[in-house]
């Protein structure tokens, strides 16, 4: 027999669980007081949000569940944005919260509060644990929901007095539930459609999404492209599949993408869009895009099969099994004018020009990726500056592009570059984030510092949210209000505060010395990028 | 247009609470909700009246399934079901109108169940159409009050949903 908060420990080991990221409180302590006689590695972040959203940065790394921990009541709901960050961009993560004790529930106690069904909405599911002898079966049943399927995060929320129960603990090997199949196969019928489909076609586009990450299709998917000669468009969440300059690929679509990219959208006559959800920022009218064209749509959620789009072929399974599957098929058609057509698009080249005293963020960003190895972990946040860097950062093979696509969460970036660090500390981790942004994230530089976490920090410092600083100029008749961030802090100063070091790029003459410094440093840097307070996201 | 939804889950805590949920999320208003043990222990029946065009019901029946406790969803149509309605049905009555009422009542398949010098309690399960008509018949007397069930459904003939 061994206490429920051991088991639990225990459970994640079994999984191979080595790094985990929380904020303790009373209503979780006996689990970290098992957690302490532990191999895991924990991360003790400085907001649990930052917990969620690390461990997403790890998972999206490892490509398997990762964990998150935070206390009952204000740890709780402090985690809730990080699980919906996670469910909008089907992230696996186990989220582990204590919870007050199986008598105290429903007595409004101190602490207490219904985080199962304040999460419900943005879980792939959750347990609150009644029995402690449900415990191996429900962490078993967790991982294998969160990381199977459409991935998600799921929540396992654990009374205190469950945690102390003295259980006998077996780690189940298999999964018993009726109800959850997801299909990973492909119908051959529908294949050989989608093979016919495309060989009928004359402008045939791929729009791969982050899917195909999710899957691990990569290569998969460029070697489809290039065997069935099919010209690649992205949404956001794929930034990177493809390298920027890679031949078949066109770029970013969607509403801050790419001319070139939203041109071959809208003029292609046969469209496969797989692991991509057809969110609205990617395709804005999808019934206008979808008329006359024949649209294939390919994911694991059968759910998002014609949500958005109407489709003519739908096809419900993994990507990667279905691209190796069309990758068995022939193709007898080269699509020539047609990729030719598609490259000749020309997109605006972000001009040189430099406002006194700032530096351009776009150029910034293109030398910054230059600069950095080729399998750079890029993390971008939200704003203004995540769309620079869509668009401006060259991903070279092997690089990998992080953000939040389907939430936009501020903040997210910092805390998803240490998950990522952790999880791969042989790359560079570099995080691009606003001057709005890093202040809903700053005090992760805490954890950073403690934690040794070597993550290049680049803030793009407009004194503005100049994402919204610009609707309301375009918008609301340019109206400024509660978008003037002022001049603070001196981020330098924050940063050497802490222990970190820092510097400041205020004109481009000096940019690639300022580079330099950062990407030679072996430690956490920050540099603080001066950028003009009207500098336009597109 | 009116959509009848079976749905077989999981007997356990908090799914009734996951269904409704979703029902919510995605716009869909619930007309009626009735929620049953089945003959396993271990699976309920949730039927489900909802309003909706027939694109929005082809998706929550996709976000149903999706749903980790479901294990089958069945939107059945109007023409392949039986459907069952319980009512209870409180009447203002004077001691003279009684034989009125027991006379529609007959006809139309109602119980009185209670009876009080000023009032007549009826119970009556049968299509929620028949239902409307029994109304409107009974609605002239003065209905102090009206409690439902939510509208059970099952297939006609020997196919089961399981
Ligand atoms: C948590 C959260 N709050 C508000 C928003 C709305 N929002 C989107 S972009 C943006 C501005 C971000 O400012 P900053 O980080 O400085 O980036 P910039 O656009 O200036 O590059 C805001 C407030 C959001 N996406 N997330
Ligand atoms: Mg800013």
């Amino acid at each position: 027999m061994i206490r429920a908060a051991a088991a639990m420990v225990k459970c994640l080991e079994a999984e191979g669980i080595n790094c985990v990221f929380g904020y303790p409180g009373a209503a979780i302590c006996p689990f970290y007081d098992e957690l302490y006689s532990s191999d895991i590695h924990h991360v003790l972040v400085r907001h649990e949000a930052n917990a969620g959203h690390a461990a997403s940065g790890y998972a999206r790394m490892t490509n398997r569940p990762a964990v998150c921990i935070a206390t009952s009541g204000p740890g709780a709901t402090n985690l809730l944005t990080a699980i919906a960050t996670a469910y909008a961009d089907s992230i696996p993560l186990i989220c582990i919260t204590g919870q007050v004790s199986t008598d105290q529930i429903g007595c409004d106690v101190f602490q207490e509060v219904d985080i199962t069904g304040a999460a419900e909405p943005f879980v792939k599911y959750s347990y609150l644990v009644k029995d402690a002898n449900d415990i191996p079966r429900i962490f078993k049943e967790a991982f294998y929901l969160a990381g199977t399927g459409r991935k998600g995060p799921v929540l396992i929320d654990v009374p205190q007095d469950v945690q102390n129960v003295q259980i006998d603990f077996e780690y189940p090997y298999d999964i018993k539930m009726r109800t959850y199949k997801p299909t990973y196969k492909g119908n051959p019928l529908q294949i050989q459609r989608i093979c016919d489909a495309v060989n009928k076609a004359q402008r045939p586009l791929l729009c791969v999404g982050g899917g195909i990450f999710l899957s691990g299709a990569e290569r998969e998917v460029a070697e489809f492209a290039k065997k069935a000669c099919i010209p690649a468009v992205s949404t956001m969440m794929g930034l990177s599949i493809f390298p920027t300059d890679h031949p078949m690929y066109v770029g970013m679509i969607g509403m801050h993408g790419l001319r070139s990219a939203n041109t071959a959208m809208n003029s292609c006559d046969t469209i496969i869009m797989i692991g991509a959800r057809v969110g609205d920022r990617a395709v804005r009218s999808p019934s206008f895009l979808a008329e006359g064209k024949t649209v294939i749509h390919i994911d694991v959620d059968p759910a998002e099969i014609g949500k958005n789009i109407p489709v003519d072929i739908p096809l419900v399974g993994d990507c990667k099994v279905i691209l190796s599957e069309l990758c068995e098929m022939e193709y007898d058609n080269d699509h020539s004018d047609w990729i030719e057509q598609v490259f000749d698009i020309k997109n605006a080249v972000p001009e040189n020009e430099e406002t006194e005293g700032y530096i351009n963020p776009k150029v910034f960003i293109r030398k910054l990726s230059d600069r950095l190895p080729d399998d750079t972990v890029c993390v971008a946040d939200v704003g203004s500056n995540q769309i620079w860097t869509c668009n401006h950062y060259g991903f070279r093979k092997g690089a990998r592009f992080l953000t939040t696509g389907g939430m936009g969460t501020m903040g997210y970036s910092l805390p998803c570059g240490i998950g990522a660090k952790m999880a791969a500390p042989e790359r560079e981790v570099v995080v691009i984030c606003g001057d709005g942004s890093f202040q809903m994230q700053l005090m992760e530089l805490a954890t950073i510092i403690q934690e040794n976490i070597s993550v290049k920090i680049i803030v793009m410092k407009n004194k503005r949210l100049g994402m919204v600083r610009e609707l309301q100029t375009k918008c609301y008749d340019d109206r400024l209000i509660a978008t003037d961030i002022g001049n603070y802090p001196d981020f330098v100063a924050l940063a050497n505060s802490y222990g970190i070091e820092a510097d400041r790029v205020s004109t481009m003459a000096e940019a690639e010395e300022k580079i330099e410094k950062l990407a030679s440093s072996k430690k956490a840097y920050l540099l603080e990028c001066n950028v003009y307070k009207l500098e336009s996201t597109l | 247009m009116k959509h009848t939804v079976s749905v077989l889950v999981e007997n356990r805590a908090g799914v009734l609470a996951r269904i409704a949920g979703l029902f919510a999320r995605r716009g869909f208003n619930i007309d009626s909700l009735a929620v049953g043990e089945t003959n396993d222990p271990t699976i309920s029946r949730i039927t489900i009246v909802a309003d909706g065009d027939d694109h929005t019901a082809q998706q929550l029946e996709k976000q149903l399934n999706k749903l980790v406790d479901t294990i089958k969803v069945r939107t059945l149509s109007p023409d392949e079901l039986l459907a069952r309605e319980l009512q209870l049905i409180k009447l203002n009555a004077t001691p003279a109108q009684r034989s009125e009422i027991l006379t529609i009542c007959e006809v139309m398949g109602g119980k009185i169940v209670d009876m009080t010098p000023t009032s007549i309690t009826i119970e009556i399960s049968d299509s929620p159409e028949h239902l409307q008509r029994f109304r409107a018949l009974i609605e002239g007397y003065g209905i102090k009050e009206i409690v439902r069930t939510g509208t059970i459904a099952i297939q006609k003939g020997v196919v089961t949903i399981r």
